[in-house]
This record gives structure tokens, sequence and C-alpha cells, in this order.
């Protein structure tokens, strides 16, 4: 199965390995990549901040990149940018030219867990880890994309991984984007308290599926000297 | 009061929340016990994503005809007795209960809790005609007598004050010498409150909700002080917010069944009032005049706006509940009589975006809002809806912050410059800790910048050079 990688520019340019595991683990699993670099950001960033208008342009990018090579689907290992791109059509309402095409990019992008587990129908990637870990459930992805499941599915197979409730597990670890640096102190105030539920629950890893939301979980591990790992579910899988 | 609570900038505001570390394990508390009682009792409900379907339809259905139940409403009530004013704005609702006032040459009012009344500022209006006004819900009471602090949340007003605070509180205004064991504490004000409701000439109440069909007023409250304030006062005024009519008492039913449980995740709160008219010659007590005070005050303009769905409110708090800014911020940091996600959806086209844009900015879009709204209030999308209407239509952003989207809208609205200023950014662990990587560097480090892109790493293994693209 041929598919169109969206990376998502976390991805391609922070958390790098998210990008690589995530092609390691398509392909591990019978799919033949293709990435189109003329491709950017989805414009969430900006979209969130209000201004849509400034955002249409990276949105055409990205639509004519991820068309181009005219693959059945396009796979992304974030929730939020797939979100942001199921969102595309509601942006070009009405125009005749960009409203179908965002809405065939839209009805063809999945999130990589949901992607596995509900289209490749695999939910044992063969991964070994071994330890404790807790699973944030990004906001975007769970609420309101709707993949709750999947990524529960993934690591629930994950040989020697065991999966440790915690407090306040599905609140928003308080990064929002621009949120995260226009509210500081607030956004602040709220990784605290999430990563004080994480280390409560006793754990060796800290496995999430959305790259901005661990950048900034595991900014707040690292300054508080945690001895807990962060590891985007790509890579959780990909261990052996 | 009005809609507007502070004085304080946005960045001021977030300082005095934050700080306040007992404010914010006070509010911890109240959101993890009363979720919890709200998650439990809905299970036992059952169904509640149907629940909410019927609720959202009920109150749009409201909202779409609402020149009608409105209408229907006040025939009703005055069929029943009651008389019945419309007042367009804060100003025209204060004329109408001051000429009431001046009429039963009333000196003191006992007031149930009431959110129409705390947005048009009824008792500071009343305490300059020289009314004495006491509030009787304990956690308004509590409120009133600490020289008037705010209520923080729009059901548990006192949400903010433990029972610490709350024993200082009457220790230092009402020369309590008890301990701060709940009962106690709530046995003392229950004496003072008493002899207020047997000296007021008149009582004050809001309404959750007006039945069209008969022209009674539903009011639910957990402590009963609303009985004794429609019931012993010769004189009755309901403040009613114009969006609150419900047709008839089978969709009151449901909107009850879903307002106790989101509220306080109780089956059904303590008491419900239907008052139906004044006293009749038979009844045993009841007002000898009730009058209904049908409140406009900006409501119009949010039902032919686009956020025409946020007047389905039925004040149920359990939005700013879930909230995970509400948690740490508190209603007074949203510098609005409404708050947490509710405000951000209201208040800026209450009272208007000058003055309350900021009120948006609380907010990380997580949208756990919308997962309980039992009237499912597009909240999430409302707050969005909001932020580019203040960004693009009302131009209220800063011209830095529009400087710096627009500069990274070209980045990445053009491959080859992004390509180019994302190579560059490899230096990036160089970059100086200014500007949003210093703010971002305040709870947390900044993530490593690695040396190769991804896109490197997959030209590479391709075997072609990606920065022609």
């Amino acid at each position: 199965m041929r598919i169109s990688f969206f990376v998502t520019c976390i991805a391609d340019n922070v958390l790098t390995n998210v990008g690589i595991k995530s092609v390691e683990l398509l392909e591990k699993l019978g799919c033949t990549i293709d990435f189109n670099p003329r491709q950017t950001c989805c414009g969430q960033p900006l979209v969130n901040a209000g201004y849509q208008g400034k955002a249409k342009k990276s949105m055409r990018v990205l639509i004519d990149a991820l068309l181009e090579d005219a693959c059945e689907y396009v796979v992304a290992p974030s929730g939020s940018c797939v979100l942001q791109v199921k969102e595309f059509p509601r942006f070009f309402k009405g125009d005749s030219l960009w409203e179908p095409k965002a809405k065939l990019l839209a009805g063809k992008t999945w999130e990589i867990t949901d992607f596995i587990v509900n289209v490749l129908k695999i939910t044992d990637t063969g991964a070994e880890l071994h330890g404790r870990a807790a699973y944030h459930p990004s906001c975007h992805m769970s609420r309101l994309l709707g993949v709750r499941e999947p990524p529960l599915q993934l690591l629930g197979n994950i040989k020697g991984l065991e999966l440790a409730p915690f407090k306040g597990q599905d609140k928003c670890c308080g990064f929002g984007g621009a949120f995260s640096v226009e509210m500081p102190d607030l956004s602040g105030a709220m990784v605290a308290e999430k990563v004080r539920n994480i280390a409560d629950a006793g754990v060796d890893y800290l496995i999430g599926a959305d790259g901005a939301c661990l950048m900034n979980i595991e900014g707040r591990i690292r300054r508080e000297g945690l001895n807990i790992q962060v590891l985007h579910i790509v890579e959780a899988l990909m261990k052996a | 009061m009005s809609i507007k609570t502070s004085t304080l900038n946005l960045k001021q505001r977030m300082q005095q929340s934050l700080s306040n570390s007992f404010l914010r394990a006070s509010i911890a508390n109240a959101q993890d016990w009363i979720n919890q009682k709200r998650e439990t009792c809905y299970a036992e409900l059952g169904h509640f994503e149907q629940w909410r379907d019927l609720a959202a339809d009920i109150r749009s259905h409201v909202l779409d005809n609402l020149d009608y139940y409105l209408d229907q409403f006040a025939r009703n009530a005055q069929k029943a007795g009651s008389t019945v004013h419309f007042a367009e704005n804060a100003g025209e609702a204060l004329r109408i209960a001051s000429e009431i006032f001046q009429q039963k040459k009333a000196k003191k009012a006992v007031k149930s809790k009431s959110m129409v009344t705390e947005e048009i500022g009824l008792n500071e209006a009343l305490e300059e005609m020289g009314v004495e006004i006491v509030e009787t819900d304990l956690g308004e009471y509590l409120l009133q007598v600490d020289g008037k602090d705010k209520p923080s949340h729009i059901v548990v007003p006192a949400l903010h004050k433990n029972r610490q605070r709350i024993r200082e509180v009457l220790a230092e205004q009402k020369g309590y010498k008890g301990d701060d064991v709940p009962e106690n504490m709530t046995r003392f004000v229950r004496k003072i409150l008493r002899e207020a409701f047997l000296s007021a000439d008149i009582g004050i109440t809001g309404c959750n909700f007006a039945i069209a069909e008969t022209g009674a007023v539903a009011l639910m409250t957990n402590e009963g002080n609303g009985r004794f304030a429609t019931s012993i006062p010769k004189t009755h005024i309901v403040f009613m917010g114009m969006e609150r009519v419900a047709p008839t008492f089978e969709e009151l039913d449901i909107l009850f069944s879903m307002l106790a449980r989101s509220a306080v995740g109780a089956r059904a709160s303590v008491y419900m009032s239907l008052l139906t008219g004044p006293r009749a010659k038979t009844d045993a007590d009841g007002p000898e005049e009730l009058h209904i005070i049908i409140i406009d005050n900006g409501r119009s303009k949010v039902l032919s706006s686009p956020f025409k769905d946020v007047l389905r409110c039925i004040r149920c708090g359990s939005c700013m509940l879930e909230c995970p800014a509400f948690r740490h911020v508190g209603g007074h940091g949203y510098g609005a009589l409404y708050s947490g996600p509710l405000g951000a959806a209201l208040v800026p086209v209450l009272g208007g975006y000058k003055a309350h844009w900021d009120i948006t900015q609380i907010c990380s879009l997580c949208g756990a809002c919308n997962d309980v709204c039992p009237v499912r209030i597009p909240l999430y999308e409302s707050i969005l809806e909001h932020r580019r209407i203040i960004a693009e239509d009302e131009k209220l952003t800063s011209w830095i912050q529009d400087a710096a989207f627009s500069q990274y809208g070209n980045v990445i609205g053009n491959p080859a410059i992004y390509t180019a200023a994302t190579k560059l950014t490899r230096l990036g662990n160089l970059a100086p800790r200014v500007g949003p990587l210093k703010e971002w560097a305040k709870a947390r480090e900044i993530p490593k910048i690695p040396n190769e892109r991804f896109r490197d790493w997959f030209a590479k293994r391709k075997g072609t050079d990606n920065d022609n693209a």
C-alpha cells in the first residue's frame, strides 16, 4: 500500500525521530512511503491564534503537496495536525477550486495509530518494551478527532509493557500551541500538574501520540530532573 | 456590578490568580469532587449523549421561537396574576425595580442567588437608594459579608473560599465564635438569615426556567432560601434573562434533570419551586404581588450573532468545573461575571470585544468543555471563532503579534522559504532565550534541535537532495 506521509512540521524539524520511526513502522507493516518535500505546516498555530486568513496560503501548499502523489492514504503521526487537515474544507467553503481539493485530502488523511488499527487492521506490531508506562491521550486526537482506542490497543500489545492509569490522565497538558508562550504561567501551571500526576504513577515511560504535547511534557520532566523517558507511540511501537 | 469585574489586565489577573496557591487548591478540590459526583450520577442515569441531544434540541427550539414563547409566557403569567415587565437593558431593569421599591416604600430586601441581578448591578443600585439587601444563598451571603467579594463560579459562588477562610470572615464581620465545621457555621448564618426573611419587604429571585404554558417561574435551590424569599415578603420580584423559557413542564422535566446533575452532581436540586402568580385567596402563604422583569441586556445581540447557540446555556457551570485552565485561574481571573469556557464564549458578545477580547485567551483549546455541556454548546468552536474575529475583524491583537504571525504565515506558505528557514534553524540550539522561547522556558526546558531534519534523513535514504524541491 502506497502512502503519502505527512510528517508535520514538529516531527520534521524538532522530533525528527518521530518522523523516522513512523516511516520505519509503516514500512515494517508493509506500506510504501512517499514523502513530498513541498509540504510545510498545516497552519494550525495561525488558526488557533485567530489568523485564519494568514493560514490559508500554507493550507493550499499542504493540500497540493499531499495530493500530488495521488496515494490512496495520507498518514501523519499527530492527531492534532490531522484534525486541522480535516477542518480544511470549512476554511475553503464556497471556493470552487479549493473546497473540493480540501475535501479530497480530508477524506484520505489518517492519524497513524488509527490507520494501523482501522485500515491495516493490525493491533500487534511485534514490539517489546519492558517497564511501566503512562499514556497521555492528547485532547485534539482523543476528544475532537475521536481517536481514543487505537493507541491503547497498540500499546496493550507491546510485550513487557504495563500501562499505568494516572490522576487527570485525560486532562490537557497545557500546550495549546501559541497558548504555551502567550499564557506562559497558566500553561506552566497546567503542565506542572500533569507531570506531577505522571510522576506519582511511578512510571518509566510517558507515551503519547502527539509530538507537540510530548515536547511540552518532556520539557517539564527535564526541568524537574525526573527519570521518565518520553516516547512518541511510534517510537514505542518500534522497540524490540 | 456589570459584566466586567476587574480593572486589571490579563497578565496582572493571571499573576494574581496563579500566585494564590490557596485559591488554586480550593478550586482543584471542588472540581475533582463535583466532577466525580457528576460522572457517577450520569452513569446511573445512563444515555448521557441522548439526554444531551434532547436538551440541546429543546433549548434550540426555544431560541428559534423565542418571540412566540416569550409572548405566551408573558400572557399566561399575567393571567395568573403576575405583573410582567420587559427591560431592554440593565438601566431599564433597574428603573423598573426601583419604581417597585419606591411604590412599596421598601427598605429591606432578601435575595436568592441570581446571576442576572449581578449582571445588571442590582445590589449596588438598591443600596444607593438606601435599601438594605441581604443575600440569602449561603455562598453569596459569605461573599457579601466579606466586603463585597465577587462570585467566582456561577453555581458555587464562594468556590474560592475554604472553610477556614469562611470562619475568619464570619468571626471578623459577624462575631462568630465557633469552629470551622460547616454545619456549625451554617447554623450560625441561618439564624441571621431567618430574621432577615421575617423582616424583609421584598423578596428577589432569579429564574431558572419560565414555563410558557402556564406562566410559572421555576426556581431550583439547594438550601431552601428561595422558598423563604418567595413566601414571606409581601412582594416578590423575579429577574429573568429573556432566554430562560421552557415550553411546557415536559421540557422542564428534561432540563431540570440535567441541571442538577451537571451543576452539582445531584439527581435533583434539593428544592424546586414552581411559582404561578402571587398568593391566591386560598393559599396559606406567598407574596401579594409578583413582578417578573424579563431582561434582554445584550441577549438579542447574541441571538442574532453567529454565537446564538451559547444562549442555550442553562447555567450549570459544568464547563468551568471541567476546564483545566479554570482550575488554575478561578472565576475572578477571567475579569468578567461569566467565566470559564462559557464566559469566553458569551462575554465578548455580551460585553463587547474591546473590553473582553482577552477572556478568549484563557483557553488551551482542549475541548473538554464541549464534552460535558448538557446542551451541547459548541464552546470550543465559539472561542476559536472569537479569536478569528479579534485578530481579523476587530483588529485588537498587537502589531507585534500580527507581524510575527504574518512572518510565520509567509514562511510556511512557501515551500522554498520554509526549507531554507528550517535549515537555518539547525543553528537553533544557539538561539538566544528571548521572545517566545523565553516564555516557554519559564516552566520547561527548550527541546533540543537535531542537526538533521526528517526531510534530510528521508532524502539521504532515497539518495535525492530535497532542498531542490
